[in-house]
């Protein structure tokens, strides 16, 4: 009777243990389904390509939105990487202890906030900033309503991945062999970059990839501080129109234009593909790092 | 020759300083920002909060700077995330429970496992959100509170599931032993010792994941629908704060914005509640674990 519930028990928990891959293949396959009504029309690279956004005459050229999020990203990636990347050194090698687990909360934090809340506070001070002082001394004009605002936002919104993920990396570089550098006279930082960052270097490069992903996915925090004007941003202080944004703002009125509706849900199948290979493309070097620890 | 020597020396240790200023004004920007976020959304809602905005729902003309409260905002986004959270609870633990008693944690199973979990992690809550409007329309669902736990539910599942997993990992393999040799079952193992081992542990885990599920706004705009009135059953569309605030911020009356505020004051200080028992939570957690 027990030997039978452990059987039983076996089973279930083993059906459930094959979810995860399951619900991956289900979200890729759910959304190609429902955009095939767009892709079976318009080839591939049109779509992709175009940026002619005309729902109501049938045209859907995704590159603006495209554009939008790649530049809101690359944004935050050059203003996150560096600034999460010293705090995970300074962190890890210079920090007091009591500091090192007083950063704990904050960066868990800073994780833990809801990105609407990071939006609000991107309204509320971000956005002047960027359009009543960082623009003017640019000599541009601009709402402030930017893609400079986004990649601030989004900046800080990454910092906790990137310094999360960095400062475990860190912690896999022996002790040791931070001793032997110093020992042979290296001053604190020449250990660090010759030793620490060299070592760590492939999963510095994974934890800015999973910062990337996170930051490219990212919906309402981005939505309410970029502008959303459809058309491919020339410069930092131009509004831009993110994927993400795309499909959050017209969800609504899609279902009364003809192939909306598949077209917005390419819009999310792209953002899927394209973080599914990021994110792969990090645990990849992840897993290669902690088997070269072990 | 002593002197081109100390040169270099000096030069050497005034990078050595530069870089250990840079590091720490890096530190220093990351709790600056934190500071800033809390303090200005609690700086500008401060007018606006009351009580009253707490235990009323909106009346007529709310939207356009009248009377009411968001009470129909919190008890939505509350009953959503509970159920949701129950729901991806009655699937991370078992997949936790598999994957360290069942499976040993180098096994392929184990390994894989945790790669599409960690995969899933990453999707983007906009992805779920369109996800959950297919799965809602392929059920013949309406956007309503059903819809929304569902939805929050795939969103919070790797979450929970890769905390479960980190704390059950840290059950001693002794204790699973000694139970075994007791002549219990792994299914009894697993269920009487180590569910009770990781109990601590389990909570944080499902707090984080509750977190997650209140704050996600993306994943419930096309699941949840939105209502002015607290949701009486599954079938009824939910309001949820993450959208209350964001209509609220989007209308063009300066009274409604500053409730705005004045709601993302409450969705701040319920994740900083939920956080902080969850750090109460895990110290207790180390204390238990059998080193």
């Amino acid at each position: 009777m027990r030997l039978l519930k452990d059987a039983i028990g076996r089973r279930a928990m083993g059906l459930v243990a094959g979810l995860p891959g399951l619900l991956v293949l289900l979200i890729v396959v759910g959304l190609f389904l429902k955009s095939r009504a767009i892709l079976g029309v318009e080839p591939l690279s049109h779509l992709l390509f175009s940026s002619a956004w005309h729902p109501i005459k049938g045209e859907f050229g995704l590159l603006p939105f495209i554009a939008g999020t790649v530049w809101v990203t690359v944004t935050a990636l050059v203003l996150a990487v560096p600034v999460s990347i010293l705090t995970a050194v300074y962190l890890s090698e210079y920090a007091p202890r009591w500091v090192r687990e007083a950063a704990k909360p904050v960066v868990d934090l800073l994780a833990g906030l809801p990105s609407v809340v990071y939006g609000v506070w991107g309204v509320l001070l971000v956005v002047p900033f960027v359009g009543g002082v960082l623009a003017p001394l640019a000599g541009v004009y601009s709402s402030g309503y930017s893609i400079l605002a986004g990649g601030i936002v989004l900046a800080i919104m990454t910092f906790p991945t990137i310094i999360h993920v960095t400062l475990e990396v860190f912690s896999t570089v022996p002790r040791s062999l931070r001793d032997a550098s110093l020992s042979l006279g290296a001053t604190k930082w020449e250990t660090t970059r010759h030793v620490v960052l060299r070592k760590g270097a492939p999963g510095i490069l994974a934890a800015s990839v999973l910062g990337f992903s996170r930051a490219f996915g990212e919906t309402m925090a981005v939505l309410m501080v970029v502008g959303n004007v459809p058309a491919v941003p020339r410069s930092l202080f131009d509004p831009g129109y993110p994927l993400p944004a795309l499909i959050a703002n017209n969800y609504g009125e899609m279902m009364s234009v003809p192939r909306y509706d598949a077209a917005l849900m390419a819009a999310a199948l792209v953002l899927m593909a394209i973080v599914l290979f990021f994110n792969v493309l990090a645990r990849r070097i992840l897993v290669r790092v902690e088997q070269r620890v072990r | 020759m002593n002197g081109i020597a100390n040169g270099r020396l000096r030069g050497r240790k005034r990078t050595d300083l530069a870089f250990r200023v840079l590091a720490t004004a890096s530190a220093a920007v990351v709790l600056l920002s934190l500071v800033l976020i809390l303090g200005t959304i609690l700086w500008k809602s401060a007018p606006a909060l009351s009580l009253s905005m707490l235990t009323r729902t909106p009346r007529g003309g709310f939207y356009l700077g009248k009377e009411g409260g968001i009470l129909n905002a919190i008890a939505g986004s509350l009953y959503l995330a509970l159920g949701a959270t129950a729901l991806a609870l009655l699937l991370s633990l078992p997949l936790a429970l598999y994957l360290n008693s069942y499976k040993g944690p180098a096994s392929k199973t184990a390994v894989w496992t945790r790669f599409f979990l960690d995969v899933l992690w990453g999707v983007p809550s906009i992805v779920y959100g369109a996800f959950g409007f297919v799965v809602m329309l392929a059920l013949g669902l309406r956007a309503s509170l059903a819809a929304g736990i569902l939805t929050v539910a795939l969103l919070e599942f790797p979450i929970m599931s890769r905390a479960l997993d980190e704390v059950m990992r840290l059950v001693p393999h002794e204790l699973m032993d000694a139970s075994a040799s007791l002549g219990a079952t792994r299914f009894e193992s697993a269920l009487k010792v180590m569910v009770r081992q990781s109990a601590p542990g389990i909570m944080t885990g499902v707090l984080l994941a509750f977190g997650r599920g209140i704050g996600d706004a993306a994943s419930v705009l096309f699941t949840a629908g939105f209502t002015d009135r607290v949701p009486t059953s599954l079938s009824s569309p939910a309001a949820t704060l993450p959208l209350a605030i964001f209509f609220q911020l989007g209308t063009p009356f300066p009274e409604v914005q500053q409730r705005a505020y004045a709601s993302a004051a409450v969705l701040t200080l319920i994740i900083l509640a939920i956080s902080l028992a969850g750090r109460a939570m895990s110290r207790k957690a180390t204390r238990h674990v059998v080193r």
